[in-house]
């Protein structure tokens, strides 16, 4: 292994993030916080409880999740398809690093960053809902997992994307409404039957479900399979990526 | 140091940019590649560096092939590349750095110093990209290049763009590094320079590989020399009677004779006095070795006659 070239890699790219650390911080913040205000207070004030949690504090495990869920990908497709559109990239190919080694660097580097976020997205949380969190430990790791796979699935889409405008695509079109759909403000058994079937088949449930769990105790979902459905996401990404770099698709002439 | 066989690359389009290249490489030599736009010398640079598939053939550096052990055959390799790719808003520094770093190597800020100070970047060291000329960038990629110790440096048209007070300190740097033992292989659109610096000269057209040859006795082999006649008084024509000379009329006044200087005739002293002969009266005569410029149109139109 060489590990200079993950550290330097890892350390270049969270120069980055220090480097614009304010609007890193401030705009995570201040979107969760307009969404408390919208959906914690105006409809909160509606409903008033999802299986017997306030619903302001059922939703935060959801917020955090869809935070760090897209900043994730945005930061680990940005990360790889910036090097790739300004040239830099022939420095990685000409390299004696092999893809384990780019993708620990980059993909390590993003995750940490939505991690950073998703702890103060949940700090922030504090603020507007009394909360106890009951498994912390549990929780720690589906934010990890979820930072990890969704920062290699970012990582696909920078590598895939050919001009900016794809780099937006599959985050805008796929994944914003899966974590919509997939109960970030709602508990699944909320939904008609025929419904609560076909969600089912939304990879996003599962973690959301899980993450919700270490919360307060309730799942919609098994937390086995919540665990088995993100590993699963992970290994799958991680063979795409083996795949790429093997061929040199859209990355190597 | 370096053995390319065989070597081809036809690119997605169909575009055929290598057919069977052979090159072979020795230690410490700098090589300059010369050939005209699109001739494939970039390619051939981005297959042994890493950038591109090869579609067939093998390329290998220092004994290792740039797939199979593409660890070891890396790290002997620095690669100056043609275009400036930098992240504009990056500091000199840390772009050195991380260059250093991705070739495996700890961290040693006394090599950067030395590094940047060689390429007169010291006081840049803290600069972003974006704030450089265009001339500081390029040394900044070479600088980048540098830093992890190649044996093997790819120097790609290192020169565009480059004044003539840095290119003589450009020079400079690869002459210590040609007495450092390392292997030098560069592509330039300056003639002279490949003239002037390098060990042996390459021509590449069409992506083949025309001939490879110390740069010496390139010029003498191929040293013709020309001599220019200049009359007294104006000609309308050349006499029938020098038409064996094949002169080329460039002026009213003017005549060009070309000729082989390791031919065992020249024809000199007979076209002189045949000239007087014909009646003409000299005002001057001049000779000229045609320079390694003349020598590869030449190659190129032989190759392909157009
Ligand atoms: N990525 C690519 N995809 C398709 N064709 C390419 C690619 N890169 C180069 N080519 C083609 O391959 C041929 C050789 O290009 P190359 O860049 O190797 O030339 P070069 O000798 O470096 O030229 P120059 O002196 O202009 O830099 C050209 O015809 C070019 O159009
Ligand atoms: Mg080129």
């Amino acid at each position: 292994m060489n590990w200079h070239a993950v550290a330097a890699i890892y350390k270049f790219e969270m120069a980055r993030t220090w480097r614009t650390i304010w609007q890193s911080i401030v705009s995570p913040v201040l979107s969760t916080s307009l969404y408390f205000v919208v959906f914690g207070t105006a409809i909160g004030s509606r409903i008033s409880e999802v299986e017997g949690v306030s619903y302001g504090a059922f939703i935060v495990p959801g917020l955090i999740m869809l935070s760090v869920i897209t900043q994730s990908i945005t930061n680990a497709a940005l990360g790889i398809y910036f090097p790739k559109f300004i040239g830099t990239i022939y420095e990685l190919l000409s390299a004696p690093i092999n893809v384990l080694e780019i993708v620990l660097g980059y993909v390590g580097a993003a995750a940490t960053k939505a991690f950073l976020i998703g702890m103060i997205i949940l700090g922030t949380s504090f603020l507007f809902v009394p909360m106890q969190i009951e498994y912390p430990l549990v929780m720690l790791l589906f934010l990890v997992l979820t930072c990890v796979s969704f920062s290699l699935m970012g990582f696909i889409i920078g590598i895939w994307a050919k001009n900016f405008e794809q780099l937006n695509l599959v985050p805008m079109l796929i994944v914003t409404p899966l974590i919509f759909l997939g109960g970030a403000f709602y508990s699944v058994s909320m939904l008609p039957d025929a419904w609560q079937v076909v969600t089912l088949f939304n990879p996003v449930v599962y973690l959301i479900s899980g993450f919700r769990w270490a919360f307060f105790g309730l799942a919609d979902v098994a937390l086995g399979w919540s665990l088995l459905a993100i590993l699963g996401f992970t290994m799958g990404c991680l063979l795409v990526i083996w795949r790429i770099f093997k061929t040199g698709w859209r990355i190597k002439s | 140091m370096i053995s390319v066989r065989d070597l081809r690359k036809t690119y997605e389009g169909g575009m055929e940019a290598l057919r069977g290249a052979n090159l072979e490489i020795a230690e410490g030599e700098i090589l300059a590649l010369l050939g005209p736009n699109g001739a494939g010398k970039t390619t051939l640079i981005s297959i042994i560096c890493g950038l591109a598939n090869i579609t067939s053939g093998s390329v290998t550096v220092g004994g290792h092939d740039v797939i199979e052990d593409y660890r070891e055959a890396r790290r002997l390799i620095g690669l100056v590349p043609q275009e400036i790719n930098l992240e504009p808003f990056e500091r000199v520094k840390n772009t050195v750095a991380l260059s250093r770093g991705l070739f495996g190597m700890s961290r040693d800020d006394a090599k950067v110093e030395d590094v940047l100070r060689k390429l007169s970047l010291w006081d840049k060291k803290d600069a972003q990209i974006r704030e450089l000329s265009g001339g500081m960038r390029r040394r900044v990629l070479i600088a980048k290049a540098l830093i992890h110790e190649p044996r093997v440096l790819f120097l790609d048209e290192p020169t565009a763009g480059v004044d003539v007070e840095l290119r003589k300190d450009m020079w400079d740097v690869v002459r210590q590094l040609q007495a450092d033992g390392v292997t030098i292989i560069l592509t330039t659109h300056y003639i002279e320079e490949a003239e002037a610096i390098a060990d042996r000269i390459g021509v590449i057209n069409n992506g083949e590989i025309l001939l490879v040859e110390e740069t010496a006795s390139l010029m003498r082999r191929m040293g013709s020399k020309e001599m220019t006649i200049e009359l007294q008084a104006p000609l309308e024509a050349v006499p029938e009677s020098l038409a064996s000379y094949n002169l080329r009329q460039t002026g009213a006044c003017t005549l060009i004779y070309a000729y082989d200087t390791a031919a065992e005739r020249t024809g000199i002293a007979r076209l002189l006095s045949d000239l007087s002969g014909a009646g003409l009266v000299l005002r001057d005569v001049q000779t000229r070795q045609s320079s390694l410029e003349d020598i590869f149109v030449s190659l190129v139109h032989q190759e392909s006659p157009a």
